[in-house]
């Protein structure tokens, strides 16, 4: 499968998500946020982690604008599969692409540490290697992670089955780190070919960096 | 003529920064302070004195840029 990476100025995650797909087989392509299409063969397009346009104005907010980004929607309208990662769920949502928005963490802080996440819905492309409940130790690096949407909005995610995977402790206890409304941490488009999350699955590909559960959270990409 | 556009995080949605300058006012025994709300200023420079097709275009501006509606308000004052 070809796998293509979305590059703005900023982005600073692009060369360990390629790393991670292709150690999972795939070939990929780093694209560019002046081009103006995706590379034909696109199975996957990933909005990589980082800081496009120095989080100017709101994290995500510039990105939205750049000529690629007519491409991704175009893309994604046509069913094909978008994951956005901690910046690339910003710009999803400040593309309005996904649901609701990124907020200051709580407390304030740039939180950079590994965290445990619980699946909620492997009823999807994304996850579907996964189980229900399974617990993934995954790395979170973020200042603006804190996941807002109203309460009509968050009926809907949960309606739909929508709402992917949740931060919670090493036991399954949900553990909010950042402020996020139930602690979410990644969620889906309705059509579910849309998928955002904060915590990074391409960071934790190695167990001699701390976790390799980032292996199974991707795969399901590759399965029909 | 100047718009003057502020944006803060709309009521209900928990302001963060808002609540961190108000323990520190507390902290510096500055008594009576019900509430903070922490936002940002844009300030722009327009070409144009027609202060209807003024407001027109920032609240465009606001609505697809300056201000993310899912969490912020905005207020447009304009001053020629």
């Amino acid at each position: 499968m070809k796998v293509s990476i979305l590059q703005f100025p900023g982005t600073n995650c692009e060369y360990d998500t390629q790393y991670a797909f292709e150690k999972l087989g795939a070939s990929t392509s780093l694209v560019w946020h002046k081009d103006t299409s995706l590379p034909k063969d696109t199975g996957l397009l990933v909005v990589a982690g980082g800081f496009s346009y120095g989080d100017y104005l709101r994290s995500g907010a510039i990105a939205r604008f750049s000529p690629i980004m007519k491409a991704v929607k175009e893309y994604a309208d046509d069913g094909g599969m978008v994951l956005g990662i901690c910046n690339g769920f910003q710009v999803l949502t400040e593309s309005h692409m996904l649901p609701g928005a990124l907020k200051r963490n709580e407390h304030l802080h740039f939180i950079s540490r590994h965290h445990h996440l619980k699946v909620k819905s492997k009823d999807n492309r994304f996850l579907q290697e996964m189980q229900n409940s399974d617990i993934v130790n995954i790395p979170i690096a973020h200042h603006d992670g804190n996941f807002y949407i109203d309460p009509d909005g968050l009926k809907e995610l949960y309606d739909n089955d929508q709402v992917l995977l949740q931060y919670c402790d090493e036991h399954g206890k949900t553990s909010n780190p950042n402020g996020s409304v139930d602690a979410i941490a990644g969620i889906c488009n309705k059509n579910k070919n849309i998928f955002g999350l904060m915590p990074h699955p391409e960071r934790a590909m190695d167990l001699i960096l701390g976790s390799d559960d980032g292996i199974k959270m991707l795969s399901g990409f590759f399965k029909d | 003529m100047k718009a003057i556009v502020n944006i803060s995080l709309k009521e209900g949605v928990l302001d963060s920064q808002g609540k961190a300058v108000h323990h520190a006012l507390d902290a510096l025994k500055f008594e009576g302070v019900e509430d903070v709300r922490v936002g940002k200023q844009i300030v722009l420079k327009l070409s144009s004195s027609d202060k209807v097709s003024a407001r027109k275009e920032v609240t465009e501006m606001c609505e697809s840029l300056l201000a993310n509606t899912v969490i912020e308000d905005y207020e447009i004052e304009l001053i020629i």
